[in-house]
Formats: C-alpha cells, structure tokens, sequence
C-alpha cells in the first residue's frame, strides 16, 4: 500500500453532491479523493454529445434549488457557473389554443386573464401564499434533521431549534404548512383557479420524480418543494445553466481542482473496508485499496447501504427501513437533436423560429389534471403512459453553443415511464417510450418528425444503468411524507451518519432531497467536519 | 415644423418597432432605448453568454484632420498619441489644467493625420481652444455616422459571417475598415462590458443595412438586441465608469471637491507622464503622482450573508433593484463615512451585489472591510462589504 492511496476522506460518487463534499473537506484542508465510476464526473448532472455537436443535458436539465451558500463558498461564478434565464412556460392546449405564463407579471396577468378573469386574480395570491409557505419551511432545508425519538445533546438541541421555529410561525402558517404537507396537489390548485391548462401546468411540478399522480395526498408537498429556488430574493439560482447540468457539475469539479481534491474517473468502487466496527477506506472492482479515516457515498441509499457494505456491519431494522426506500422510479428522458424546431400549431413561427419566443422557455404538455392523473392510470398497473406529461425545453435556444448554427437541441422530461413495467424493459419498450412521447408532441407540434436527426430515449432502468441510482427515481428516492427530513433515509439516522462508524451519507437520497440542490452533500461534509477526525 | 422630440438614431425604425416597454432613455439628446424586453435578463445574458447588438450612435464623436491631429491629441489627452500606430485605439481622459478629469472616451487613429475621438459631452469649444495656431480640423460627426456595439462570446463568429474581411486578427483595441453587405464599415475590437465585444461605425445611412445583416446572421448564435440598462449592469461589472454618474467634469463642477483626477479614477495606466512635451494638466498630474491620491475609485462587494442578517431581521430576504442604480451610497468604516458608492448593481453572473466606489486614502486598498448604505424597509441600513480590485468579472476571451 502506498501513501498516495491514503486520504483523510474518500468519497464514493461524483455526482453534484460527491463533488460538493469533496470540496468542502478540501476547503477545510483535509485530503480528499472522489471516486466516479463513470468516464466523466456529474452523475445525473452531465452534459454528453450522444450525436457529435449536438449537447444533451441528458438527465436533469434545470436548475432550481442550488444552495446559494455552495455557490458562494466554492465561487462556482468564478469557476465557469453561469445561469441563463428559462423566461417563460408555455402549455398547448387541447383545443388549439395555448396558456403561456410570461417573465413579465403584467404580460402573464394580461394572459391568464384571457382564459379567467378569476384566475388572473387568483394568481397573484397564490404565488404569495406559496412563496410564504416556501418561506415558512426554508430554515429546515438546512437543519441537520434531530432524531424526535433521541435524548442526546445534539438531537434535543435540534428539537429545540424546530420546536423554536413552529412557534415562530403564525397560526396562519403553521395552518397552511400542515394542508400543504398532506394535500393532493389537485385539492389545492382546485381550491385556486377553474383554468384546466393552469391546474395541470401547476400540479405537474407536484408530481416530478413521485410514484404519485396528481389526486394522491402529499404532492402538494413536492409542488412547495420545487418552489423553494423562488425564497433567496435577487439571489435567484433559477433557470437553465450554460452548457446544461453538465455546466454545473463542471463548476463545482473546476472548484474541487482548484481546491486540490484528487478525482478519480473508472474508478467503481466495490466494497467499503471495514476495521474493529469502523469504515477505514474501499476496495475498488480493479481491485486497488484506498484507505481513509472517513468514507461518504454520494450514491443512492440502498447502494449505499445495501452493495457497498455487507450486511454484518449494519443493525437489521436499518437494513430493514432502507430495503423498503421507496425510490421507484417513475420518469424517463427523451432528449432529441433537431435540424430545426418543431413548430407548435398553437403559435406558430415565422422564418427559422430562431425569434421564436415560446421555444425560449419550458413548453409543457399537461392540459388538465385529468390528463396527467390519466397518466399517472397507466403507470400505477406498471405501464408507460399513452399520453404522458412532458416538460420539454430547447436548451439551444437559451444558449446557442448547445447544438451546431442553425440546429438544436430538444430535452423532453417525461412522466410516467414505470421502473417495474409490465413484463420489464427492453429496446423495444424504450422505443415504445420514445413513440408516445414523439406522438404527444406531434399533437401539437406536427411536424416534429421531420425535425429529428437523433434521439436518445431514456428509462429508468437507463437511469439506474447509466447514473447508477438505483430504482432510476431521479431523487434517489421519493419525497413522500414518510421519506423527508428525519425519516430520510431512515428514521434515527438523517444526520448523514450511518449506523457504520467513519461511513457518511451525503446524497439525494438524504435530507432535504434532490434536484440538483448540493445540500446533502454541504451538510455531510459540515457534519463530518464537527465529528472531526 | 417644430419639433422639440428628443432626436432618433438611424436605427431607430428597427429599435423602435422591437422595444417592447418603450422605455426610452435620454443619451446626449437622443432617444436610447432602456431595454427591448419588459425583463433585463436576456439582455444581460445575451452580452455574458452569446451576442449582444447595441445602438449607441448618441456617442458624441468628432473627426480631427490635418498634420497637426496627431500633436493636438497629444496635447489635449493623457495618453502618448504619437506613439499610436494607424489602426490603433487608445482609451483616454482628459484634464483641466489642475489635472481633473474634463471628459473621457477612446481615440482611433484612422490614418497617419486622421483621427476619431469619442466622448460623453461636447467638447469641441475645448478642442478648438487647444487647437490655437495648429493646422487641424476638428468636426463634429455624431449625427452623420451609427454606431453598434457588439459585444459578447459569438460576436466574432457573427462578424464573420457577414464581413467581406474576416475579424479574427483584430486585436483588442485595434480597428480595421471593412464591409458588410457592400456598406463601408469600421469595426473597432472595443466596448463598454468587458466581454469579446467590437464596435462598428458607418454611415447613418448605412444603418439599417449593417442592423439588418447582423440580425439575420447571428439570430443562429443567440443575437438579442440589448438596451442600455442591461449595458449598465455590464460595465459596472467591468469596472467601467460613466461620466456625470461616476464622475464630475470639471466643467461642470461646482465645487473642488466634486472633481477628480484620472489616478483617483484609477486610470493611472492611461496618463503617460513619459510621454515627451506638454500636456494639459501635465504639472498638477505630476505632482499627484509624487504624493500620491487622496481618493481612488474601487470595487465593492457587499457580502450577502451580512445583507441577509439585515434584511432577515423584518422577515425578508435581501431586495436589490433588478437594474443598476445610479444613486450614492455612503460607506462607512466604523462611524466614520469614507466615500461613496456611484453605481450598484446585482450582478446575475457573479451573484453578488457589487457597487463602484469613491474611497479615501487609505480605506481604497484591496481588501479593507467597509460597509455599504443599503435601505432595509425604508430604514438605513450599513451591509459588510470589502473592498476589491477591479474589474468585477474579466473572462479569458475579452483581450484573445
């Protein structure tokens, strides 16, 4: 064994969050060296050309919840970080027509009230009733979850803490916060607006990354949860990063060199060691030993906890709760190379669309809730929706180096797209995938056909394949009730410490959750850092 | 016909049919359109990220001609103009007589004796005093020539689509004559962002054509045109400051104290005090140099982690305006107030709330921790702030 094997800290995954803890052990001078089974770094935050000068922002594709503090303290501006505006969210309507919510508040009231008077009113309120909401709930995001059920120090101090913050909040709040926590997202937007075309594009983003459809209790929540990137004031990390998510990964790795983290690309990591009761470094599938005093994976929980370490090291009802994680995935990708853009009957382009102002945001297929519940039908008997919600945004049009003049670059979230489908997939079952959503489109956009010169269809077991998340659930695991703050990944263990001594866990899959967010890993590593080794 | 409407640029049958708010500012008595979306973030992004198409004909410009250009420019700027080479562009001040800042704006050496010099105000009473005895011109040409700006990382793939010479050799701040779909042109490698930028000057009745060529050729590369309050977050970022904003010309001024320097504005590389003969100011920038300034003009940025605390304490997360303001704000050290911010601004790139300042000696040094005036519901407040050196944000393409 040499000493260039041996680090203060080793962490398993170069995902967003890998990287992120990666960097602050560095920043806080320890030896640090990320270990990223894949050829490139990013995890599920990576830009690849799948068809040469064409860049798919292949799995996530926004960026909404970003710490600011991470973009702060690793200066991600200063290491190629750049966020460009998504100035718009345009929904094809079934009859024609279209609803488009604009950058502009008097532009998108001037719009809503064409479809209701109402609803145009409506809006304004709820945006300040979710953006209290947002607000109420913000401080948890970055509390390391007490353990309700624990006497120690830490644990009741932290009670303490989110005790002190529910006292802190009007009757108001703490009223709206508990509706919010356990509603469907149809019951609430129903509550609000009659638009269909606004209910479905609203309660879309209750369903994104759940096994849910939008009449299931608890989407409400996941809808407060994407509103959480609209409560840091001018900060506002939102919108679509230069060069995609690959840019963003490509930041925080720009910050971990410049920080002296060492990362290790095919470097697929085996099996933890484990010493006297305690994580002491990993084995990885070439065979090659890294010791450390510390490991952290980055990876999702049951990889974590169920492939990197045997059993033996970890209590049976640990096991137990993370053998029942629910992490399920629910949506696929479908990211597509374009000689030019598809043209929606609804607002038409003129000349090469290149002024075309809808292409320039989110185009989103959910005319109803009835049509995404409709969705959500085929996927809960383990089919591919016929008809499914599709975010689709053309990352080309909001930075030009996407994909060669002239061409562009088409990325469709799709959802349903079952992880356990009906008799498993295969091509042919992806195909079928790529079929229903190309045929979604052609709804409303006809001749999309004509526009492909390439597609990459993407399930969740593609997921799971290719990113390594297990399940393919794009959170590492779902955001219902039973999974957030002290039950994530499993009760009396949401500190990022694990039930092994030296062995952290500080992914998706671990409060508060995913989305490109980088908190689990800050977190992680900040809690490493207080147990100090 | 009377007309007392401000004047319109060349370009103005384009800008006006795409300026969405018509929000029309005043430049030097022309219409300049504020912004083209009702929202400044494409605009913003559309110099840091693709390509940015900006009017600024409303510069005042002038054209001086004859053996002794060279040496009247010379005389009247801080800049060693003998030493320009034809093609050259050279940014400058010049002074009073007492070595305070009259105006600034760059100068183009377009032939052996002709020259273009730029400016904020007119200057031509100036130049023409200093002129006394020379054989030289001196015409004012705003209203006769457009001018672009084109700045962001795809303009130079975007000029070369349409230019009959291609731009890849100009280096920063350098200009070349051109064409662009027939029309005579000068494309400078200059601008006001501090990204990749060029400048294009050509007959106004030339504009359209040059307007309409570049839209067509770059609308594959992300051209957006951009109004000027994008522009203003731009050169705050760049370190870049505006006259009557930034700093008062001395003839304007009312008081000593309202006057500045070319060293207090930090433009000590542009004052050639080797540059051989006399030069309006010469003695006093001399002197200054030997004792060193009173005040300098630096960068701020405000720590947000400390606006958040003020701003957290009535429940709120920190507010900035979404568009540079040009108003000043006092920074203190301790109790003590040592100078004044000129303009702010949010910068979306670098996520931070930066702001151009005035600082006494020794407060200007990089690093020293300040604090800024920033109002929390209505109340003064003072943010965290250090002191930094400028520019803001600098990318590796804006000088290769």
């Amino acid at each position: 064994m040499t000493s260039s094997n041996t680090y203060d800290a080793i962490i398993i995954g170069g995902g967003h969050n890998g990287l992120v803890a990666g960097a602050y052990l560095a920043r806080a001078g320890k030896k640090v060296v990320v270990l990223e089974r894949r050829p490139i770094v990013g995890g599920a935050a990576v830009t690849e050309e799948i068809f040469p000068g064409y860049k798919f922002t292949e799995f996530s594709y926004v960026v909404s919840l970003l710490r600011p503090e991470i973009i702060r303290d690793l200066e991600l501006p200063k290491h190629g970080l750049k966020i460009l505006p998504l100035p718009s969210t345009f929904t094809p309507m079934e009859n024609g027509d279209y609803l488009a919510a604009w950058d502009d508040h008097d532009l998108t009231r001037r719009e809503l009230y064409r479809h209701s008077p109402k609803d145009a009113e409506a809006y304004d309120e709820y945006a300040r009733v979710m953006a209290r909401a947002a607000k109420a709930i913000k401080p948890i995001i970055n509390l390391i979850p007490p353990d309700p059920s624990s006497m120690s120090i830490r644990d009741l101090m932290g009670l303490l803490k989110v005790g002190q913050y529910a006292a802190s909040l009007s009757e108001k709040e703490l009223y709206m916060v508990a509706k919010l926590a356990t509603q469907s997202s149809a019951d609430l937007l129903e509550e609000w607006f009659e638009t269909d075309a606004l209910k479905g594009t609203k309660a879309a983003s209750g369903i994104i990354g759940t096994y849910l459809g939008p009449r299931s209790p608890g989407t409400a929540y996941v809808l407060l949860h994407h509103y959480m990137g609209e409560i840091d004031g001018a900060f506002r990390a939102w919108g679509f990063a230069k060069n995609g998510s690959g840019g963003v990964s490509g930041a925080i790795y720009n910050a971990t060199q410049a920080l002296g983290v060492e990362v290790r690309v095919n470097a697929s990591v085996q099996q933890v060691k484990v010493k006297n009761g305690r994580a002491v470094g990993v084995i990885l599938e070439n065979g090659d030993e890294l010791d450390s005093k510390v490991v952290m994976s980055a990876a999702d929980p049951k990889r974590t906890f169920l492939q990197f370490v045997e059993q033996k090291h970890l209590p049976d009802d640990f096991v137990t709760a993370i053998q029942n994680f629910r992490a399920r995935g629910s949506s696929g990708k479908v990211n597509i190379a374009l000689s030019k853009l598809p043209n929606f009957t609804a607002l038409p382009y003129t000349g090469n669309g290149a002024n075309s102002v809808l292409h320039r945001g989110a185009v989103s297929i959910s005319p109803s809730i009835d049509y995404i519940e409709r969705a959500y039908d085929d996927a809960k008997y383990g089919q591919i929706s016929k008809h499914p919600y599709i975010d689709m945004i053309f990352p080309s049009m909001i930075d030009p180096d996407m994909a060669p003049p002239g061409h562009h670059v088409m990325s469709c979230f799709v959802q349903y797209a079952p992880y356990d489908l009906e008799g498993g997939w295969t091509d042919g079952r992806r195909d079928e995938l790529g079929e229903a959503v190309i045929a979604t489109i052609e709804q409303y956009a006809p001749n999309i056909r004509e526009c492909i010169v390439g597609m990459q269809v993407i399930s969740p077991k593609d997921i799971e394949r290719i990113a390594g998340i297990t399940g393919g659930n794009i959170f590492h695991g779902e955001l219902l009730l039973h999974q957030i703050f002290f039950l994530r990944p499993a009760p009396q263990w949401a500190d990022f410490r694990t039930p092994l001594k030296g062995y952290y866990f500080g992914a998706s899959g671990a409060h508060p959750g995913g989305g490109v967010m980088g908190a689990p890993g800050m977190l992680a590593a900040k809690e490493i850092l207080k147990d100090g080794f | 016909m009377l007309n007392l409407n401000l004047k319109t640029t060349p370009f103005h049958e384009r800008t006006s049919a795409l300026c969405q708010p018509q929000n029309w500012r005043k430049w030097a008595g022309y219409f300049a359109a504020g912004s083209y979306e009702h929202v400044l973030d494409r605009e913003y992004w559309a110099i840091r990220n693709s390509a940015a198409l900006i009017d600024v004909s409303p510069l005042i410009k002038y054209v001086i001609k004859g053996k002794d250009a060279a040496a009247l420019l010379h005389r009247v700027t801080t800049r060693d103009v003998h030493k320009m080479k034809v093609g050259q562009v050279a940014y400058t001040g010049w002074c009073d007589e007492e070595g305070k800042m009259i105006d600034d704006g760059t100068i183009s050496r377009l032939d052996d004796s002709t020259f273009r010099l730029t400016a904020a105000e007119p200057n031509l009473r100036w130049l023409a005093m200093n002129a006394v005895g020379m054989d030289v011109s001196i015409a004012e040409v705003t209203g006769d020539m457009a001018a672009l700006s084109f700045q962001g990382p795809n303009t130079r793939k975007v000029l070369n689509k349409v230019t009959e010479k291609p731009v890849d050799e100009l280096k920063y701040f350098r200009l070349m004559t051109n064409k662009i779909k027939g029309v005579e042109v000068t494309i400078s490698r200059t601008g006001y962002t501090g990204d990749l930028g060029y400048e294009i000057w050509m007959d106004a009745k030339d504009a359209l054509k040059v307007w309409d060529a570049l839209m067509e050729a770059g609308s594959d590369y992300g051209i957006t045109p951009v109004g000027i309050l994008a522009m203003d977050m731009a050169r705050v970022e760049a370190g870049l400051f505006m006259l009557d904003v930034d700093y008062t010309s001395t003839s304007h001024a009312w008081i000593e104290s309202q006057k500045s320097s070319p060293f207090e504005l930090g433009l000590d590389w542009t004052v050639a005090l080797d540059k051989p003969g006399y030069f309006v100011g010469r003695r006093a920038l001399e002197k200054e140099k030997r004792e060193g300034s009173a005040w300098k003009m630096v960068g701020l940025a405000v720590d947000w982690v400390g606006m958040e605390k003020l701003f957290g304490k009535v429940g709120l997360p920190p507010q900035i305006p979404g568009s540079a303001v040009r108003a000043s704000l006092p920074v203190m050290v301790g109790n003590v107030q040592v100078g004044y911010a000129s303009t702010s601004t949010w910068s979306p790139l670098l996520k931070t709330y930066i702001a151009l300042a005035h600082l006494q000696k020794p407060y200007y040094e990089i690093g020293t921790d300040v604090r800024m005036e920033i109002t929390v519901e209505h109340h003064r407040q003072h943010a965290p702030a250090k002191v930094v050196k400028l520019p803001f944000y600098e990318p590796e393409w804006k000088k290769k």
